[in-house]
């Protein structure tokens, strides 16, 4: 199952909105389990996205974003921008989506 | 921050000093260099930092002005805290960071988005809450770091445990 949902739509005034969710555990770090063990900390730190290989959005998160996190904004663009989104998490993973804007 | 300046001003001297003194002296500057290399591996990141005050100052926004020039859009009463929407928006110029402060989170520094170009200062995430807590804006714009508040009542807490 793709981790990352992707969504684009152009708007009014030549702006394109993003819309993403992805698929994490966002682990703080600080819960604990029903053993009663620290949950080690596991979340999205870096999401990078680009259109047409430049960057339009560098987020860095910490461990009190939502589980599955997501988010949204909109930049100047077209339709047919080529996006990308790339997130990395704290234990090394990393994934990505891409999309064309329609 | 500063306290770190300070050991890595200390270190600078302990190493020319070791180097020149004698070697009665060298255990000692070799234990305190040890302490100053933790402490830098410690907290290199801002969303580690467990203080407000801390969080606020890393984004050089203690004395930030309160701007009405910043929406917050978020509900009054959370009934779930492990899912708080919140929406940032300014009409400010020369926006570069927006930044996601929550004053009662064990972490209180949740997010911050890098704007680059032909990026609208308008972003939208979902933030967890482990109780009642003021959202907290920073805006890092072209005449300065400005924020805006926003109590959010939560009913129940998102951070588990």
């Amino acid at each position: 199952m793709p981790s990352i949902k992707l969504r684009a739509k152009a708007l009014e005034g030549g702006l394109i909105e993003v819309k993403a969710l992805m698929t994490h555990p966002m682990e703080t770090g600080l819960r604990k389990d029903s053993a009663g063990e620290l949950v080690p900390a596991h979340f999205i730190s870096e999401v990078i996205v680009t259109a047409n290989d430049k960057e339009v959005m560098k987020a860095n998160w910490g461990g009190s974003i939502s589980k599955n996190p997501y988010m949204a904004f909109t930049y100047k663009g077209a339709v047919g921008d080529k996006l990308k989104l790339t997130w990395k998490d704290t234990k090394g993973g990393t994934d990505s989506g891409e999309l064309v804007v329609a | 921050m500063k306290r770190r300046t300070f050991l890595g001003n200390t270190l600078a001297l302990a190493t020319t000093g070791a180097a020149l003194s004698t070697g009665l002296l060298a255990p000692q500057w070799a234990a305190a260099a040890g302490e100053a290399s933790a402490a830098s591996e410690a907290s290199p990141s801002p969303f580690n930092l467990k203080a407000l005050d801390e969080v606020l100052k890393s984004l050089n926004a203690t004395d930030a002005k309160t701007s009405d020039a910043i929406k917050i859009k978020a509900p009054e009463i959370a009934e779930n805290g492990a899912v708080v929407p919140v929406s940032i928006s300014t009409t400010l110029a020369g926006v570069s960071t927006i930044s996601l402060v929550v004053s009662n989170n064990p972490n209180p520094l949740a997010a911050t988005f890098t704007l680059l170009e032909g990026t609208s200062p308008d972003v939208t995430t979902r933030i967890k809450m482990a109780k009642t807590a003021e959202v907290i804006a920073i805006v890092q714009a072209a005449d300065g770091v400005h924020i805006a508040k926003q109590n959010i009542k939560v009913t129940l807490g998102g951070c588990g445990g």
